[in-house]
Parts: structure tokens; C-alpha cells; sequence
């Protein structure tokens, strides 16, 4: 491999072009994965979500505009899920756990929503929420109402679920914090729930 | 190479290309990684066939000799290694596009105009860096405690990452065994003192 003088110069400017790339394809060399630039991509710049109808383990129908003017922590879970959610829901737990019990319901909620909204019905629903001690009111176990809107709402948290092969499914699976003006804000991981209860505290 | 050669491998790369094709190889991760994108990298090695010698040379010079062009493959190449690379392909169809211009393009053309100027060194270079990768990628795909990618299985990550460290294996043995029992000498064996002479009659 002989290289002159233009190969040296015309090798440099290569190798800065593709420093420059992965750059600015990792978000500065942090995110390596889209799960990772999505979650730094929320932090830059808070992401406003559709207005979907959801309905909770009572039947009642509600949207996430219902809680603007909160807090709201959200996961995405579907009921038949023994792994991933079993943690979502401990994390979840967890996290209302470590919240000020004043403050519960008044400046900050917690929402479970389903993304398998044709398999669970209010009564699946209700069953995972008392599985991991969920109130009802302050922590809600909800579906999306209409088929329809449960892609548009998913590409909005930025969550991707795929199909495990088993009847079930795989997701990235995070804690969502959605602000006050309704817009998601922050992405923790599920396991660091008391750091992201106390991020919120702090914001209350 | 004749025109039915080069009519197959421009309908190869079309064919790749069709929706039936991509759901195929990109469904599954292990296709996608090591099957699509080598098939796309090597869909370029042809292209510096179908130029005329004086022309290849001509473009080889251009860039400036084979060390750039190998550079520029390495990169290329590394950058759709990345998950975000991955699941940006599949969820974006820009980056798709981009993905499919750029492996020939960057990755295959390259490789394929610096080949002939390398020595042995030179492709031994090539060979390890390829295979170390590979042995390094799959070990943090087997290792990683999280899925990379949003669109893959956690099971699936696992397969392509023990796929990888075998290829790996396999690649290494076949690139030794080329070492001692290779076919034709390698332009290296060029004693010192003859350099000169030999580099004006280079046999490749």
C-alpha cells in the first residue's frame, strides 16, 4: 500500500468526513442504539403526543390531555406479558411508592397503558392493576380505544412492539414522563425507578 | 464480463431492492446483518469490473491511491454495523435508501479498486480488521444485557451474535489457510534491493 502525498491528505480528509459521520449519527459518539437517541432526543427537544382516547380498567374513557396541568408517568404494557412488564409494573410500583403521598393524584399520576388493546378488556385490565397494587385513580391500567389509534400513539412515545413468536410481544420497554403542557419529557430506565421518582419530586 | 453477466447482477441488486426481498432478509436480524448487507457491499465489487483498466486507474488515482479507498470501506461499512444504523433503515425509508447506495458504493467499489494495489500486508490488514469486528460484535451482541435494536428480538440478538463470532471463526481459519497454502504468491515477497524494478512491473 504506497500512499503519496495526496494519498496521506485524501486519507486524513476521509477518516475526518467519517469521524464527522458517526458524530453526528451517535449524537456525539453517546447514542448508539435508537432506543438511546430516542430517549436523548425527548431531553432536547419535549415531543407533543396525538389526543387518543384511552379507557381504563372501569370502562371509563379518558385522554392523555385529561391530565395536563400534572404530571403523568406512562408506561406501555399489554396484560399476558410475564417478563418485561413484570418489571414495568415493579418499577411502576416502585416509583408511586416513592412519590409523596400528597401530592398523588393532585400534581402527579401514573398510567399503564396497553398497546394489545384488542386482547385486554377493562376486566384484564383491572386484573394486572390489582396484581401490582394500582388504586385505580391515581395509577390507572388503560387501553387504547380504538385500533385505529394505537400505531399513531405508539410512533409518538417512539415505542416499537413486535411480535415474540409466542402469542406475546417484545417492546422497549421505559419509564415516560410527560409534562405538565402534556408533552413527553423525559425516558428513564425501568430499572431506575426511585431516580426518576425523585427527579420528579423535585418538580413538583 | 459480458452483457447477460452484467444484465443478472443489475437485476440481482434490483431484485434486493423489491419490498419481497427487503421483508425477507431484514424480518430477521441475522439475514439482515450478515446476509443483505454483504450482499449489498459485494453488489459494488463488480461495478470496478465493468470500467475500463485505465479508467479504474484513473478513478483510483483520483481518490488517491488505495489507502483512502480502504479507509473510506472501513468506515462505511462500520456505520451500518451500528443498531441505530439498523433500526434507522428499517423504520426510515431515506436511511434505506441510503444504506442501499452507499454499501456498493462506499464499501464495494472502494475495496474492489484498492484490491489490486494492495500488497499482502495490506489485504492481511483488510481480512483481521474485517474478522476482528465481526469476533468483537458478536461478542457484544452474545454479552449485551439490553436489545440494541427496537426491531429484533432479545433471542434473535443472541443468534446473530454467536452467527457472527463463528463467521468470525470460520473467516479466520480460511484467511490462515490461505497464508501457507494460498494459491498464488502474494506481490510481497519483493526483496528490498529489487524494489525498485519489480514496483514498475507489477504482476497485479
Amino acid at each position: 500500500m504506497k500512499a503519496g502525498k495526496a494519498g496521506l491528505v485524501a486519507t486524513g480528509l476521509v477518516t475526518l468526513l467519517g469521524i464527522g459521520v458517526f458524530w453526528s449519527g451517535t449524537d456525539g459518539f453517546t447514542a448508539f442504539t435508537a432506543e438511546a437517541a430516542r430517549r436523548a432526543e425527548v431531553l432536547r427537544s419535549p415531543r407533543s403526543l396525538p389526543a387518543a382516547v384511552l379507557e381504563d380498567q372501569d370502562g371509563r374513557r379518558f385522554s392523555l390531555r385529561d391530565y395536563q396541568g400534572r404530571l403523568l408517568a406512562v408506561e406501555f404494557i399489554y396484560t399476558r406479558c410475564n417478563t418485561i412488564c413484570r418489571s414495568l409494573g415493579m418499577a411502576f410500583r416502585q416509583v408511586r411508592e416513592r412519590l409523596p403521598s400528597q401530592a398523588l393524584g393532585r400534581e402527579v399520576a401514573l398510567l399503564s397503558i396497553s398497546f394489545d388493546a384488542a386482547r385486554d378488556d377493562p376486566s384484564s385490565l383491572k386484573a394486572y392493576g390489582q396484581a401490582f397494587g394500582a388504586d385505580g385513580a391515581h395509577w390507572r391500567i388503560a387501553r387504547i380505544h380504538s385500533q385505529a389509534d394505537v400505531a399513531p400513539l405508539l410512533a409518538a412515545f417512539g415505542i416499537v412492539v413486535i411480535p415474540d413468536g409466542l402469542g406475546g410481544f417484545e417492546h422497549n420497554a421505559a419509564i415516560h414522563l410527560l409534562g405538565r403542557d402534556g408533552k413527553l419529557t423525559q425516558i428513564s430506565d425501568i430499572d431506575q425507578p426511585v431516580a426518576f421518582a425523585d427527579s420528579i419530586a423535585k418538580s413538583l | 464480463m459480458n452483457l447477460y453477466t452484467r444484465i443478472a447482477l443489475g437485476a440481482f441488486y434490483l431484485f434486493l431492492a423489491t419490498p419481497v426481498a427487503r421483508s425477507a432478509l431484514e424480518g430477521v436480524m441475522s439475514t439482515h446483518m450478515l446476509l443483505q448487507i454483504p450482499l449489498l457491499a459485494a453488489a459494488g465489487v463488480p461495478i470496478a469490473r465493468l470500467l475500463p483498466a485505465r479508467r479504474r486507474d484513473a478513478l483510483l488515482a483520483a481518490c488517491g491511491g488505495a489507502l483512502p479507498c480502504v479507509v473510506l470501506a472501513l468506515f462505511a461499512s462500520s456505520y451500518w454495523m451500528l443498531p441505530r444504523a439498523l433500526d434507522a433503515a428499517l423504520g426510515d425509508p431515506l436511511t434505506e435508501a441510503a444504506k442501499f447506495i452507499s454499501l456498493p458504493l462506499l464499501v464495494g467499489l472502494p475495496l474492489a479498486l484498492a484490491w489490486r494495489q494492495l500488497t499482502a500486508i495490506g489485504r492481511g490488514f483488510v481480512w483481521t480488521n474485517f474478522i476482528s469486528m465481526l469476533a468483537v460484535l458478536g461478542w457484544l451482541y452474545i454479552a449485551a444485557p439490553v436489545r440494541v435494536c427496537n426491531n429484533y428480538l432479545a433471542d434473535e440478538q443472541g443468534n446473530t451474535g454467536w452467527l457472527m463470532a463463528k463467521l468470525a471463526v470460520v473467516l479466520f481459519a480460511g484467511w490462515l489457510g490461505t497464508l501457507f497454502v494460498g494459491g498464488k504468491p502474494a506481490p510481497i515477497a519483493v526483496p528490498a534491493a529489487r524494489s525498485g524494478e519489480s514496483r514498475q512491473a507489477s504482476p497485479t
